[in-house]
């Protein structure tokens, strides 16, 4: 029995020190770090790697906050190279956490001022879209119901329990929306009256894929039952581009007046074990290239000017003139005391 | 040359609690008190700890620690007559079954009932007890069925002849007889249940949070330091109120009855009792096999009907980890070895320090407060404590198994103080006086007599450790996770093939675990019988 | 020669041996004897290593062995319970102390068959010390004491637990083993006939010292002091100031007549011991070998033969 404590023993060690040497990596490789909503095409990702002559691996760390919470944890000591996914809302909090290191690409001149929001250039503007109550087109035909136009639709009578909105605690386009509902409404006291007044009436998700996939009834999945969401104002030309079909019209239309600008940034992780590939990526991320390929495999838009836009997107998401905003110094400051006034509010 | 024997003794003596003091002082004291310090800052969070959300998560907390409670002695106490006091062929089967549960990981039940439960019901209060209720079964029908065996059944016998009927021998005294073990199993199962964080976290959804799980929100979502060392000090003291109380309550739980031999308390089922005993087995067989069965299906279950996807996608690349999923099992098994070395060694020191001396009762506290400490607490306590160098630990290779080390001390040394006692300290003088140095002593004397504890204390610690979660998912990193951290990535990241993944993984940890602890046990059961 | 010099011990500031001192000749079978608490047993254990003595030294042939660590006395101990080790089988327990010493293999099979023979559990080597009965046990422990070839054995109380029968046969084996390997014994006991009958010496102790160290028979022909003789089952002692009178019950005669009644009448083995009144209401105890002795309330005339008592130092204590 004490030969068979010396083995397992043995064995023990031999797996560790197995482990300890197959952690390092044969080929040079860039490790991207984002959420996951990330997508590029294969033929992008191949491109840069025969550009660059480094693999490109990519850790794809839970939704956009959930993946910008774990890299503020190993601030220092990063996962990755480079990180993508940080948009406004998050943004005081990403350069709080000392996360990254400057760098400015030279395409960044060809970046709409609108949405360089570091001027620092820790980090530097990659994608914009819009976050927006979506509904069921559908489903308001059927039922005789005016589709909603405003935040204040949804205290209407018949439009009880018709709501999904995501936990803004660790769902970003949760988040968009609640910030939207205080760029309406003002900073005071009425953005949380308008929240404790409909807060029977929504369901809270965690994230978005469970608010649009299993409770909207508007998505492909036809699972759910409610016809309101929040979600993405690319949402009808995703839903027409999926059907695979030429339509006239999208099932799912966007409430303009309640849309709030996103932006997305990435930057060269602090302690980055190759922040030379770091750098490549960077570049790679704002080039014409990986830029038009953006609209159809994330569903938002390109920040380099001139670059084109799929037919699709022009017709039913055309980018959003005018969305709501907050400055980014506003959310940094108060977004932690809104979260939990939310949380108490609408939860509890 | 005698005076210099004592000095080597003495200081010997004081290398074995150096040791884990040392190891306490950096890895748990330190930790906790940067919390304190950087969240609090010398000012008392009254702000905090009286917000409306904090009471409504206190609440919630003890709601459902109670609840769960309740239901796991009313589901519990049946199995527990049954395995106490009713001999039936594989009785010892369905005592070592019972335990199973309680050592598999939480996120690997709580993975379970997602699989076994309509989506509409999987997220929210009902799969949290049922969870708690399937975990701590197995305590209720140790503590409990355990006591209850040794109850010395003439005493029975006694007041039957006396005219007592079933019912009324149940009332006063059945229940007043089982109050210690009853205490004892409430309490143990309502501290697992109050600082209970895999389960809760995968199936609480948005609106259900316990302490630990709104501490680990504070932590990683919110970034609100000085909440989550407000709500850390509540939970802290909290965990200390309910050891304490438990701990008079066994203490008050009146005069013990005789204990007879167990064999002769279990007999054949009356005839009233047959159907008993029946029933109280095909709950317990669906209760405890439904939720699992259910895992396992999932796990074959792909969108083509059953198959192997899933398991083969454990062996491909996946955005949800640098490495591929099956290398976890090795990461698990690589952690959870070392862990359980390092949990023996300064368990096992400091179980020793305990025996030997008398007066080091803050010693043995000082240990066991990792245990009311929760692990979310400790995994936030060395993210943030050891992120600047040269106390820059964060991706050292060593730093998961210390703190899984951590988690599984306390349970080490609880198995081994007791051990350590229970050695005749003249059997050590016979070895000393028969020409055996003090190493020697300790070699031929102390490790034999402990073996089987150590054993049994291995198998928990590396069961804990394979399936500690709490502190594991601060502290991973996406290059060499363990099980159930895969596991948790694969469930928050939404599709059926992530789902499914996370399904084969659990299938695969609860077969590792279940291995480990029967090796272990068989290891240390072959031994000879003292 | 095993000396004991003026041995300290304090437990917490209490004295458990307090100057304790006596000697042991080589080949001797010192019994030590003293009632519990006295110190006998913290006695062996400071002679055997166990406990460091706050003052005092051990000299075993000349050499001191103050700077010498328990393991390397080479002083045999056999325990009160006996302290086998459970984890062992008999040959394991036996052969523990051989292996110690680096003893080759096959020699210590040899010596532990020997050893069972002497104690007379020959082919006991594989058996579980847990099956085995205390007398048994007594004898496995015994062995394992011996088998390293001790300069000196100690034993504290070993037949403390058994009864009767099984005691006096141990007892006997004891005696001849000790006259047969021609050891250094320190036996401590409590109890005077096993001190008695294994001693060539009895050291009496009392409160962590030793009172008297005398052969069996100097200590009935002259206890050091009334609590000696008492504590061997003298009775009849008179006190008269800071001297005792002792009278053996053998010189106090008893005849039909008047002047004292007697109390009651007991008999073990081949005497009778009688116990009468005087006038004065003192209380005398007296043998007889006679079967058609006094019964209990019969009056009687005490004579006692003052030439035959003796007379001893008072004990203040």
């Amino acid at each position: 029995m004490r030969r068979a404590f010396v083995v397992a023993t043995a064995v023990a060690v031999a797996i560790v020190g197995a482990s300890i040497g197959a952690a390092a990596p044969v080929a040079r490789s860039v490790v991207l770090v984002t959420h996951d909503s990330f997508a590029i095409s294969k033929s992008t990702k191949a491109a840069f790697e025969t550009q660059s002559g480094l693999k490109l691996r990519i850790l794809q760390n839970g939704d956009a906050g959930a993946a910008l919470n774990r890299a503020l944890l190993t601030a220092g000591r990063p996962e990755g190279d480079v990180f993508f996914g940080v948009d406004n809302n998050l943004l005081s909090r990403a350069l709080g956490g000392k996360l990254f290191d400057a760098y400015t690409p030279a395409a960044l001149t060809q970046v709409e001022r609108a949405y360089d929001l570091d001027l620092s250039h820790h980090l530097v503007p990659i994608d914009h879209g819009a976050i927006c109550l979506v509904y069921d087109r559908a489903w308001f035909a059927a039922h005789k119901l005016r589709p909603p136009y405003t935040f204040e639709d949804l205290l209407r009578p018949g439009y009880a329990k018709l709501t999904v909105v995501e936990n803004p605690a660790t769902s970003t386009p949760g988040l968009a929306f609640m910030l939207a509902t205080i760029a309406h409404f003002g900073s005071g006291k009425a953005p949380w009256t308008y929240w404790s007044r409909i807060k029977r009436d929504v369901l809270v998700t965690n994230g978005w894929d469970e608010a649009y996939n299993a409770q909207f009834s508007g998505s492909s999945s036809h699972k759910g039952k409610r016809p309101i969401v929040v979600s993405y104002s690319s949402d009808p030309a995703a839903e027409v581009y999926f059907a695979g079909k030429p339509r006239t019209q999208a099932p799912v239309a966007v409430v303009r007046n309640t849309c709030f600008g996103q932006v997305e940034l990435a930057g060269i992780l602090r302690g980055a074990k190759n922040p030379d590939g770091a750098r490549k990526l960077v570049d790679f991320l704002l080039s014409q290239r990986f830029q038009a390929g953006i609209p159809l495999t994330m569903f938002v838009y390109p920040v380099r000017g001139r670059t084109p836009l799929p037919a699709v997107f022009m017709r039913f998401s055309p980018p959003m003139s005018s969305p709501l905003t907050l400055s980014p110094a506003t959310i940094g400051a108060n977004r932690d005391a809104w979260i939990s006034e939310w949380t108490d509010t609408v939860l509890r | 040359m005698l005076l210099k024997h004592k000095a080597t003794g003495t200081l010997g003596r004081a290398a074995l609690v150096a040791i884990p003091v040392a190891f306490l002082g950096l890895f748990f004291v330190y930790p906790l008190a940067t919390i304190f310090r950087r969240g609090l800052g010398g000012s008392f969070p009254t702000d905090v700890l009286f917000d409306r959300g904090t009471l409504h998560i206190v609440w919630f907390t003890i709601w459902q620690a109670t609840a769960s409670t309740a239901l796991t002695l009313a589901a519990g106490l049946p199995l527990a007559w049954a395995t106490a006091r009713v001999a039936f062929r594989g009785r010892g089967l369905v005592r070592a079954l019972v335990v199973v549960p309680f050592v598999l990981p939480t996120v690997v039940v709580a993975t379970a009932f997602l699989a076994l439960l309509p989506e509409s019901m999987q997220r929210g209060v009902v799969p949290i007890l049922l969870a708690h209720v399937f975990f701590n079964v197995a305590v209720v029908v140790r503590v409990v069925g355990g006591y209850w065996a040794r109850l010395d059944p003439s005493l029975w016998d006694a007041a039957a002849t006396l005219g007592a009927s079933p019912s009324r021998r149940f009332r006063e005294l059945t229940l007043p007889a089982l109050r210690p073990a009853l205490a004892a199993a409430s309490a143990l199962t309502f501290l697992f249940c109050f600082t209970s964080f895999g389960v809760i976290v995968i199936l609480g959804g948005p609106r259900f949070a316990t302490l630990e799980v709104d501490i680990y929100d504070l932590a990683t979502q919110t970034f609100d330091l000085r909440a989550a060392a407000a709500l850390s000090l509540l939970q802290l003291a909290a965990v200390g109120a309910i050891v304490a109380v438990s701990s008079s309550l066994e203490a008050r739980a009146g005069a013990r009855l005789p204990l007879a031999v167990e064999q002769l308390a279990a007999r054949r089922a009356r005839d009233w009792e047959r159907p008993a005993l029946v029933a109280t087995l095909a709950v317990a067989a669906v209760g405890f096999g439904l939720p699992l069965a259910a895992l396992i299906e999932r796990s074959f279950a792909t969108a083509n009907g059953a198959g192997l996807a899933f398991y083969r996608a454990l062996g491909r690349d996946t955005p949800s980890l640098l490495v591929a999923p099956w290398r976890a099992v090795e990461y698990s098994l690589a952690y959870a070895a070392a862990a359980t070395g390092i949990a023996l060694v300064v368990g096992a020191l400091a179980a020793a320090a305990f025996a030997s001396q008398r007066g080091s009762r803050w010693l043995d506290t000082a240990v066991m407060l990792p245990l009311g400490a929760s692990a979310v607490m400790l995994g936030y306590g060395f993210v943030i404590a050891f992120d600047t160098s040269p106390l820059d630990f964060r991706d050292a290779v060593w730093i998961v198994p210390v703190v899984q080390a951590l988690v599984a001390a306390p349970f080490v040394v609880r198995i081994l103080t007791p051990a350590m006692r229970g050695i005749d300290p003249r059997l050590r003088e016979a070895a000393a006086v028969l020409g055996a140095p003090p190493a020697r002593v300790r070699r031929e004397i102390d490790l034999p007599l402990v073996l089987r504890p150590l054993g049994v204390a291995a198998g928990l610690a590396f069961a804990i450790a394979l399936g500690e979660f709490g502190a594991t998912v601060f502290l991973a990193r996406s290059d060499r996770p363990t099980l159930p951290v895969a596991i948790f990535r694969f469930l928050e990241r939404p599709g059926a093939t992530n789902q499914g993944t996370a399904a084969a993984l659990c299938v695969v940890l609860m077969a590792v675990t279940v291995l480990a602890v029967g090796i272990a046990d068989r290891l240390t059961s072959r031994r000879g019988a003292f | 020669m095993l000396q004991v010099e003026e041995i300290r011990v304090a437990f917490d500031g209490a004295p458990a041996l307090d100057g304790a001192a006596v000697e042991a000749e080589t080949g001797e079978t010192l019994s030590v004897l003293g009632p519990s608490g006295c110190g006998k047993t913290t006695l062996l254990r400071v002679i055997a290593g166990l406990q460091a003595p706050d003052s005092g030294r051990i000299v075993l042939d000349r050499d001191d062995l103050a700077s010498i660590p328990v393991h390397q006395r080479g002083i045999g101990l056999m325990f009160q319970d006996n302290a086998l080790f459970p984890h062992r089988d008999v040959a394991g327990n036996i052969a523990f102390g051989l292996r110690m010493n680096g003893l080759p293999h096959h020699e210590i099979a040899q010596r532990v068959r020997e050893l069972l023979d002497l104690v007379g559990l020959p082919g006991a080597e594989k058996r579980a010390v847990q099956t085995l009965s205390g007398g048994e046990q007594q004898r496995v422990a015994l062995a394992r004491a011996l088998a390293p070839k001790p300069r000196v054995l100690l034993l504290d109380e070993p037949l403390g637990s058994l009864d009767g029968p099984l005691r006096e046969r141990l007892l006997s084996d004891l005696r001849e083993l000790f006259a047969a390997l021609q050891l250094t014994v320190v036996y401590v006991t409590h109890d005077a006939g096993e001190a008695f009958a294994l001693g060539h010496a009895v050291a009496v102790m009392r409160a962590g010292k030793v009172v008297q160290k005398a052969t069996s028979d100097e200590l009935w022909r002259q206890p050091a002091d009334d609590w000696v003789a008492r504590f061997l089952g003298m009775r009849n002692i008179r006190e008269n100031g800071d001297r005792c009178t002792v009278i053996p019950p053998e010189a106090v005669e008893i005849t039909p007549g008047v002047g004292a009644v007697v109390v009651s009448t007991e008999r073990r083995g081949a005497v009778v011991w009688l116990r009468v009144r005087l006038e004065n209401g003192d209380e005398l105890d007296s043998i007889t070998t006679a079967t058609n002795h006094p019964r209990a309330g019969d009056r009687v005339t005490v004579k006692v033969d003052e030439t035959a008592t003796i007379a001893v130092a008072r004990w203040p204590g």
